[in-house]
């Protein structure tokens, strides 16, 4: 009776840890499948629908390859790339896209925190109405914005040399201007972008903060730098890297405005004509590529230089 | 919110007044255009001297209304389905990403950002060799498929930084103050979630609605071509003739349905975001 005791006791002291141990880790195995339940089919989704093309890209940009002449498809290995990267039009493409990505970005993000901040403050009658007409440009087809600088500035349709005492000024047959037109609608359009999600960081800053710092005499000025833009700091981070990625990938305005005339071409209306208007397979999956390894350097930066970084926010948050 | 002086009010309301001209100027410049008529388009005036309905009359019984009715079922139909399915399945992935801890939740989210990152120039030769070889090219369920690649990144981006701000512990102390672990969710959890996926269906919406690459390249004709690819292939009545009227009153058109979407979705947000997680 005694020694049974004893061994069940003992038993119960080695087994407690273990079993317990045991249950820890059922657990987070548990946890673990239901992460991948959860996550797991918009983890497929993207995989396929991305990861598909780019391998086949990076295979055609090794060929020699125009749809035209399909039987002349032949293995040349990185010499499109050495092509491309020799050739003025991509050196000038990829400045023109550089430059639209900074000034529009730089641009919106100020405008972009105005905007936030006048919706966030706005009560009453107004609110509604500002919050609207926020998400007019915001909603608007990129196209339609497009055509609607496009006819403003137009030669034959816009009233802004009428405005501007310009006369007959053609804003589309200069690279400079061409640029400004692009950028302005790029600009109108896409700074509702940012300053919806910069509403969102702006509401998550916790308000008797703010008060607590008015009480102490900070400024308004002391205040935004101080307790509103570091309480934001992921939501600015997020809007930041979204816009300056997509802003790096330009197509449309440009197709509308000048499909890449005076000048104007960016990497994307350059894979683009490559592509579907010449239908130079080969060069345009190189051209595509190239494009890709530019828009990983951003991110690559971003998250390294700026620590963007969501996925560890978790147990720290 | 404290009270403002007056002063500051003033300045809050200049600034309203400022954002509502910012929005809406270019706007009521391609309406101004579609009521021109078609000597007036190029007279460069802001408004039409001699109002008419000529342009809306082509798109919707003349000769562009080929084109442009079909490409408007188009947009809708692809639109509401690849949002819905991005946001369901994002939903669900920000849950886990923001609340529970598995090997991989890193590789999801750096997979979410190199498919935001991704050149929608490169997936478009691929896709339009596989879509003809499968028979999904020019089908609506072939434009949904690729605006996934789309919407689902942001969404999930947007919804898991948006969940990583939930005060998740609300959850355990309304359960220990009594509630079942779906009340607690339902009544706690729900309402701080509910403004980050509203604002997140508005994004993918409008992503979706706004897209012109696949729209230009993988489809050819009115059986799927949404309205942004249409609007680049309208033609004018003549081969002299720009199709500027044409194409501004079907700008109007389509965005009739989005400022409607913005006023609906506006009350969701502004609920939403006053009512949000963070005023507790």
């Amino acid at each position: 009776m005694s020694t049974m005791q004893t061994r069940t006791a003992g038993d119960v002291a080695v087994t407690s840890p273990a079993s317990k141990r045991a249950r820890k880790s059922d657990k987070s195995r548990a946890e673990a499948r239901l992460g991948w339940y959860l996550a797991g089919p918009a983890f497929v989704i993207l995989v396929a629908v991305t990861g598909y093309p780019i391998l086949q890209a990076l295979y055609e940009s090794l060929f020699s390859f125009r749809l035209t002449a399909p039987g002349d498809r032949e293995f040349v290995g990185l010499k499109n790339y050495g092509v491309i990267l020799t050739d003025s039009l991509w050196w000038r493409a990829l400045g023109n896209t550089a430059l639209i990505t900074v000034v529009t970005v730089a641009v919106e993000l100020v405008i972009g925190f105005a905007l936030a901040m006048v919706m966030h403050k706005v009560l009453g009658w107004l609110r509604p109405i500002v919050r609207t007409a926020i998400l007019v440009p915001y909603a608007i087809i990129t196209v339609v914005s497009a055509y609607a600088w496009q006819y403003a500035f137009g030669l034959t349709t816009g009233f802004m040399n009428t405005l501007l005492g310009l006369g007959d000024y053609d804003w589309f047959a200069n690279k400079w201007t061409a640029l400004a037109v692009i950028c302005l609608s790029e600009i109108w359009k896409t700074t509702p972008f940012i300053s919806l999600l910069l509403l969102a960081g702006l509401a998550q800053v916790p308000s008797d903060m703010t008060e607590a710092a008015k009480v102490d005499g900070a400024t308004a000025w002391e205040r935004l730098w101080r307790v509103t833009l570091p309480n934001m700091k992921a939501s600015i981070m997020v809007a930041l890297l979204f816009r300056a990625l997509d802003a790096f990938r330009i197509f449309d305005n440009v197709y509308i405005m000048t499909n890449g005339a005076a000048g104007t071409e960016t990497v994307s209306s350059v894979a683009y004509n490559q592509t579907i208007s010449r239908l130079e397979i080969g060069l345009g999956s190189a051209v595509s590529v190239l494009l890709f390894v530019c828009v990983l350097l951003i991110c690559f930066v971003a998250i390294k230089g700026f620590k963007v970084d969501l996925a560890r926010a978790r147990g720290e948050g | 919110m404290g009270a403002m002086s007056t002063k500051e009010k003033t300045a809050w309301y200049v600034g309203a007044l400022l954002i509502v001209l910012y929005a809406v100027i270019p706007v009521a410049y391609i309406v101004s255009m579609s009521f021109k008529s078609e000597a007036a388009l190029s007279d460069k005036k802001f408004f039409p001297s001699d109002a008419t309905w000529a342009n809306y009359d082509e798109i919707f019984a003349g000769n562009g209304s080929d084109l442009f009715l079909p490409a408007l079922r188009n947009s809708i139909i692809t639109c509401l389905i690849a949002t819905l399915i991005a946001v369901v399945l994002a939903m669900f992935a920000a849950y886990a990403i923001a609340r529970l801890d598995f090997p991989g939740k890193r590789l999801v989210l750096t997979s979410a950002l190199a498919v935001a990152v991704f050149p929608v120039i490169t997936m478009v030769t691929p896709l339009f060799n596989l879509w003809r070889q499968v028979g999904l090219y020019d089908t609506i369920p072939g434009l949904i498929i690729p605006y996934l690649a789309l919407t689902l990144p942001i969404s999930i981006w947007t919804m898991s930084a948006f969940f990583r701000g939930i005060p998740w512990d609300m959850e355990q102390a309304a359960q220990v103050d009594g509630a079942t672990s779906w009340q607690a969710f339902r009544k706690v959890i729900v309402p701080l979630a509910a403004p980050g996926v509203f604002t997140t269906a508005i994004i993918a919406f409008f992503i979706a609605w706004n897209d012109f690459v696949f729209g230009l390249s993988l489809t050819s004709t009115s059986r799927a071509q949404p309205v942004p690819a249409a609007l680049s292939s309208f033609t004018g009545s003549s081969y002299f003739v720009q199709p500027t009227g044409a194409i501004s009153a079907a700008a109007v058109i389509v965005t009739i349905p989005v400022v409607a979407l913005a006023l609906i979705f506006q009350r969701r947000i502004v609920a939403g975001l006053t009512n949000g997680a963070v005023k507790g």
